[in-house]
């Protein structure tokens, strides 16, 4: 094997920088994406959880087209077909005036994505609470939604912090794919400098252990909440 | 205070729990409800205040039709204490908060009132001490008997009791027994799905025996015990007493 | 342009097209087949009674579990010809990357498939006499494997989806076979609808032949 090292690539200008810019782009794209899926996935797992037939097929038709589709054949629909069937002036927003179209589409794309497994997560949490519970809360005369308020989701959601956990890490680890329709995060940060410098090594390294130490501090992290939130008398399960 | 007029109910196309189902509980009466598993009884119980939906006949609660379109369900329910086989305390509120939630939520007593409730009732069933604990720091009596304060705090004019302590160790089914006798002398209108023939013969005004479904005999307890009128509940009664 | 869409480009390139899905689904057999050999190896390591052994394959699981698909195939992409000392391909490096990245999700599964059988299985494959390694084979691996079909099943769906990542080194899969063609007719729309369709349908036949093998493993 013959390659020439040179570590101190990584620290000098403007390849540092560059780490760092992309690093923040990930975590814009996670973060963002991350309160897409966390919001419409919890309301389609109450859809699919409910009593309501028809919400309960609005939101089993959500996840299966979402999660049958490649996320990289999403990005692609969101990107350059889905301006294409809006109306020309509506078109031409998306596709020029919105502000950082790529950056925009692949949070949205990821994040509508994500929501498919999000809402999987909630409903399996909803599940395990257990059909008795619901039953005791309408017994004492409380609504549905009141149950669903003040029992099944209070529950609900300490039971799926680590499934939850794990859901988040993907979407980090996913926000990588905005590559493909030019947003230069973490990933492409070091597949440029690689370009660059031909120091492929020492790129993709610093590119390996930045995702590695967010992934697990975010793991350290959640274990501690989890922790924190666990029921008294009751033990956890663990991070994932 | 219940009547129920010849009930049905199927679960999918095939199967039916209920099979005209015709009952009354008056004001003030205790009425035993028994049978071999899988009878129908735990249905029959929920149908009571709308947990299981019914396809035909009428069940009325203090006059109010609990299979109209019009009625508000979750009013009636309120009016209607429930204990359940497995407790179903909320497992992330504590035990004052359990006995609270009802009251707040639904009745829209102000916080102050239903603590003051909710500690007098905790009291009567003997619990006082136990308030800020979470269900998973009770035993499984102690758990049922707050599980009865909850439903005894929304001021219920009935309790229904579905299998209340087939999930015990038996040295905790006293317990929660001496708490269920008490509120019958009290003159509680009660409908108990249970096999402790022991709480019937001593509270129960009249028992239900249920089969496949179906209301094989319901009679005044002292017939009952004394000499049950049909095959199957003689067998029922020999196969759950001879030991 | 709202609905004026032109699909006989289709048909025009079915070949090209086919080729692609060829690939496809040939770098999925071979990563599922590579991923759970690698898997099983390390999911044995992980439940060895040797800590050495267990930390590092658990410690392996971790790592590539922490990162991002796309940038292992940029590894092995840039690594693999510089440890052969020559140009091979971007085929070979992206089967690579799929195996080592495969493995460590494939060994979860597996280990939680093994853990699923009863610890009395292999005290009594032992009792009459059999090895570990024999006990393991033919009494254990067994059943843990029928257990866990449904989830194997499940990733390798997951798997076959994960391929269309080789966009980023350009090897000529479906999606890339279909890009080329949208880009040279500028029919865009026309051809990732169509890809998108197309994914839709294999994985969703195969997610419902996955929950009636639930079913049927479950009765």
């Amino acid at each position: 094997m013959n390659y020439n090292w040179d570590w101190g690539v990584l620290f000098r200008d403007p390849y540092l920088g560059w780490i760092i810019s992309g690093l923040g782009w990930t975590l814009v794209i996670s973060l963002l994406a991350w309160v897409i899926a966390f919001s419409l996935g919890s309301v389609l797992g109450i859809f699919r959880s409910s009593s309501s037939p028809v919400l309960r097929a609005i939101g089993t038709i959500y996840v299966e087209i979402f999660r049958n589709i490649p996320l990289l054949v999403q990005l692609f629909l969101w990107y350059f077909v889905f301006p294409e069937l809006l109306p020309d002036d509506w078109s031409r927003w998306v596709k020029r005036d919105m502000p950082a179209p790529a950056m925009t589409t692949a949070i949205v794309a990821i994040g509508l994505y994500t929501a498919s497994r999000v809402c999987e997560q909630v409903r399996s949490g909803i599940d395990a609470v257990g059909f008795d519970q619901r039953q005791a809360g309408r017994a004492i005369g409380l609504t549905e939604v009141q149950v669903y308020r003040y029992i099944l989701l209070p529950n609900a959601y300490r039971i799926i912090i680590p499934p939850l956990t794990s859901e988040f890490l993907t979407i980090f680890k996913q926000s990588s794919l905005a590559l493909t329709i030019g947003v230069v995060e973490l990933t492409a940060m070091t597949r440029q400098i690689e370009e660059y410098t031909f120091q492929g090594f020492e790129a993709f390294t610093a590119a390996t252990v930045v995702y590695s130490l967010v992934t697990f501090t975010v793991m350290a992290v959640m274990r501690q909440v989890d922790k924190r939130t666990a029921l008294p008398g009751t033990f956890s399960k663990g991070a994932a | 205070m219940i009547e129920m007029k010849s009930v049905n109910k199927w679960y999918g196309k095939s199967f039916h729990v209920l099979k005209d189902c015709t009952l009354s509980v008056a004001k003030g009466e205790v009425i035993v409800v028994c049978g071999p598993s899988g009878s129908g009884k735990s249905t029959l119980i929920k149908t009571v205040n709308g947990l299981e939906p019914i396809n035909s006949g009428e069940i009325t609660v203090a006059g109010t039709s609990i299979t109209a379109r019009e009625t508000n369900l979750d009013k009636v329910r309120s009016k209607i204490g429930m204990v359940f086989q497995n407790f179903e305390l909320f497992p992330h509120m504590n035990v004052t908060e359990n006995i609270k939630l009802g009251q707040i939520k639904v009745l829209g007593r102000n916080n102050k009132e239903a603590e003051v409730k909710a500690l007098a009732l905790l009291d009567r069933v003997g619990l006082a001490e136990h308030a800020h604990k979470y269900p998973s720091q009770l035993s499984g009596g102690q758990q049922q008997r707050v599980a009865i304060a909850r439903g005894l705090a929304m001021e219920p004019m009935a309790m229904l009791f579905d299998e209340p302590t087939s999930a015990l160790d038996p040295e905790m089914i006293n317990e929660v027994l001496d708490v269920m006798v008490e509120l019958a002398q009290e003159g509680m209108t009660m409908m108990v799905v249970t096999h402790e023939m022991g709480f019937a013969r001593k509270v129960a005004d009249r028992v239900v025996f249920m089969d496949h479904g179906e209301i094989v005999e319901d009679a005044p307890s002292k017939d009952f015990f004394g000499s049950p009128r049909s095959e199957r509940a003689q067998e029922f009664l020999s196969k759950i007493l001879s030991h | 342009m709202m609905f004026d869409l032109d699909f006989s480009i289709i048909p025009a390139n079915k070949e090209l097209l086919w080729e692609g899905m060829k690939m496809t689904f040939l770098l999925t057999g071979l990563a599922i087949g590579g991923g759970i050999i690698l898997g099983t190896f390390l999911a044995l390591l992980r439940i060895a009674k040797v800590p050495v052994l267990q930390h590092v394959a658990s410690a392996y699981v971790n790592f590539f579990r922490s990162l991002p698909l796309i940038l292992v195939i940029f590894w092995l992409f840039f690594l693999v010809p510089l440890i052969v000392g020559r140009p091979v391909g971007a085929f070979s490096s992206v089967l690579v990357a799929f195996i080592l990245f495969e493995a460590a999700y494939y060994s979860e599964i597996i280990r939680a498939g093994i853990n699923s059988v009863r610890p009395g299985q292999l005290a009594a494959a032992r009792a009459i006499g059999l090895t570990y390694g024999q006990a393991m084979r033919s009494v254990v691996l067994p059943q843990a494997f029928r257990a866990m079909t449904p989830i194997l099943l499940t990733q390798a769906i997951i798997l076959f989806q994960d391929t269309s990542l080789v966009y980023v080194v350009g090897l000529r899969d479906f999606l890339v076979s279909a890009e080329i063609v949208a880009n040279r007719d500028q029919k865009l729309v026309e051809m990732f609808l169509f890809v998108a369709v197309v994914y839709f349908t294999f994985c969703f036949l195969a997610s419902m032949g996955v929950r009636y093998l639930q079913r049927k493993i479950a009765t």
